[in-house]
């Protein structure tokens, strides 16, 4: 490159192409570089699907089939007996009943941990912003720094408290608990959206006369969409996933799905079935796998949104 | 705090009015009322538990907290168990390996969806999925394709290489790279959005002017590019560092800490202490001393990021 001086800034480099050509050339699809390139990526993609296809496919095969010992394999005679005997009678020590009580126990942790959550950061975010108060913003960066400390350090003193409140080993108990750990990033989430909203929307509602819950149910409620949205997926796979609140606060009766497969992989007895093992992790993967395929972007969104606190 | 903006233009001079005790719990009440759960979780949860955890990990409690004071007792005991120290080592050997693996990984997707593919959603998609799985989900996964015998190793092998060996799972010193394989599986695509984020962020100009200088293009990500993503690469680490920290359900799930104690790590040490061992004061040390590493982390990022006058979070 000789010309540089001229080049500054300019778009159009190209001065000494033939006269009438306009627009950048027309590359052909199949040079070196572009075949490295999409070689790397379908590498890479084999990589993330792989465990994917092992999982569908052990699933629907017979344990015959299995021993062979080929995991590449398609099944045979496709069938969904292991999904059956998964979701209604794979064991966990004496227990029988398949992967279904887990299911309904994380549907009813999951459902009300989720509105719960939201609204309450909804409300937080929203006063931290409008509404500030002598101190706020110090239990709000007090919080968002907690929200880094292992959780490990927390847990023993919460279960004497939830005890003193006679709900340890019930849903409400980690109903609590994730109301309570999904604060910092929900509470960041709402906090930063507000602020991005203009403040003579919520200056001329004051002018007007109304007061603290009506204009947050009037007017900044009908505004956020987009952000409960992100809060939506964020709960839902994240409460969805969890594995340690689950099996500490919940209580037996009430093992979210997580904990009971968990339970019924590693602790089974007798011979495993990798097929039934398989169904029961395809159905826990299920409900965060759907809602990661149908918000497509909005769960990008959602992990970027947790990830902006930088 | 000099921010106690009041909306609406009332006044501020609390403390100098008579009815100043009044004004202060009645003023913006509802407001107060509003923030009643977040002052909470700061106070009881973020400062109660942990000061109570700090407390009685100096105590001997065992099945009860209900111990006496014994000082540093727990915690030379925590030093002196093998159990202990193995966790420590694993959570330094894997973190260090899973905090350079996810953003070198990460970093590298980035760049190649960056290069204006075709299908780059179906392709992000592919990379995303994973992080969407719980651990546990992603650890028992992992275990069955791990499986010597019917696994990866098993197939290749009855497909006639018959020298093929993939046994980490099994193996006390490869079981560390079996944990990673399921990590960064789970945790790459994560860090590419981060990436691709940071990549795209940075103006076109930059890359005209590295092009117009002659720098290559490998040259420019890694001495331009990448200093530019700073921000980026600083939210990324800390995000990584604080997941590793607590790793706890992927181990459940993939080995449950063995074979042996090989794939121990603190998080788990903690919860065996506290739940199941009946040693609780042994489980609070174990667990401050989680806290305490948090903290060594934290504070220096801390200071580099809100240092001297506190910046918007």
């Amino acid at each position: 490159m000789s010309q540089t001086a001229t080049m500054a800034g300019s778009p159009s480099v190209a001065h000494d192409d033939v006269v009438e050509a306009r627009g950048p050339r027309p590359k052909p699809f199949f040079t070196p570089k572009k075949i490295m390139l999409y070689t790397a990526l379908v590498f890479f993609s084999l990589y993330y699907l792989f465990p994917l296809y092992v999982m569908l496919t052990t699933s629907l095969k017979t344990m015959p089939e299995i021993r062979f010992g080929n995991i590449f394999a398609l099944p045979q005679a496709p069938n969904f007996d292991a999904w059956v005997k998964a979701w209604t009678s794979a064991c966990t020590g004496l227990n029988c009943q398949g992967l279904s009580p887990g299911f309904w126990n994380s549907v009813k942790i999951t459902i009300p941990s989720t509105i719960v959550s939201i609204f309450i950061a909804a409300v937080n975010g929203y006063a931290l912003v409008n509404w500030r108060f002598k101190g706020s913003e110090v239990f709000f960066a007090i919080l968002i720094f907690g929200s880094f400390i292992p959780y490990q350090v927390m847990l023993y003193p919460l279960v004497m408290i939830t005890r003193e409140l006679k709900i340890f080993g019930t849903l409400q108990a980690v109903i609590l608990i994730h109301t309570v750990f999904g604060m910092p990033i929900l509470t960041l989430l709402f906090r930063n959206y507000f602020a991005s909203l203009p403040q003579e929307l919520f200056k001329a509602a004051r002018v007007d006369g109304a007061g603290f819950w009506r204009i947050f149910f009037e007017i900044m409620l009908p505004m956020s969409l987009p952000i409960f949205v992100v809060a939506l997926i964020l709960q839902i796979t994240g409460i969805w996933n969890d594995f340690l609140f689950g099996v500490v606060f919940a209580g037996t009766q009430n093992y979210p799905m997580t904990v009971q497969l968990n339970n019924i992989v590693n602790s089974a007895q007798g011979t495993p079935e990798y097929n039934v093992n398989m169904a029961a992790t395809v159905l826990t993967g299920l409900v965060p796998l759907t809602v990661y395929f149908v918000s497509g972007k909005w769960f990008v969104r959602g992990v970027a949104a947790g990830a902006v606190k930088g | 705090m000099a921010d106690a903006a009041v909306p609406a233009g009332e006044a501020t001079g609390i403390s100098t009015r008579p009815s100043a005790l009044r004004k202060f719990f009645l003023h913006n009440l509802s407001a107060k009322v509003a923030a009643i759960p977040m002052v909470a979780t700061v106070l009881i949860v973020f400062i109660g538990c942990t000061i109570w955890t700090i407390y009685y990990s100096f105590t001997n409690s065992k099945l009860l907290p209900t111990g006496k004071f014994v000082g540093l007792d727990q915690y030379e005991r925590l030093f002196a168990t093998s159990r202990w120290n193995v966790s420590v080592w694993n959570l330094v050997g894997y973190g260090a390996m899973s905090l350079v693996f996810t953003l070198v990984v990460g970093f590298i997707l980035a760049i190649l969806i960056d290069q204006k593919i075709r299908f780059e959603s179906a392709f992000r998609t592919i990379m995303l999925y994973p992080f969407a799985l719980s651990f546990i989900v992603t650890g028992l996964v992992w275990q069955w394709i791990m499986n010597p015998t019917l696994g990866l190793q098993g197939t290749l092998r009855n497909l006639g290489w018959t020298g093929f060996t993939f046994d980490w799972i099994a193996n006390p010193r490869m079981v560390l790279f079996a944990l990673l394989i399921a990590g960064l599986w789970h945790g790459t695509g994560f860090c590419m959005v981060l990436m691709l984020a940071g990549l795209r962020s940075v103006d076109d100009e930059v890359w005209k002017a590295a092009r117009v200088d002659g720098i290559p293009t490998w040259r420019t990500y890694i001495s331009i590019v990448l200093p530019m993503m700073r921000g980026v690469l600083v939210t990324a680490v800390v995000i990584i560092g604080s997941g590793i920290v607590r790793l706890y359900d992927l181990v459940v799930a993939l080995t449950n800490g063995g074979p042996g104690i090989s794939s121990e790590v603190p998080a788990k040490y903690v919860f065996n202490y506290m739940f199941s061992g009946g040693n609780i004061g042994q489980g609070l040390a174990a667990a401050t001393m989680m806290l305490l590493t948090v903290l060594i982390i934290m504070i220096p990022w801390a200071y580099l990021e809100f240092g001297g006058k506190g910046k918007r979070i």
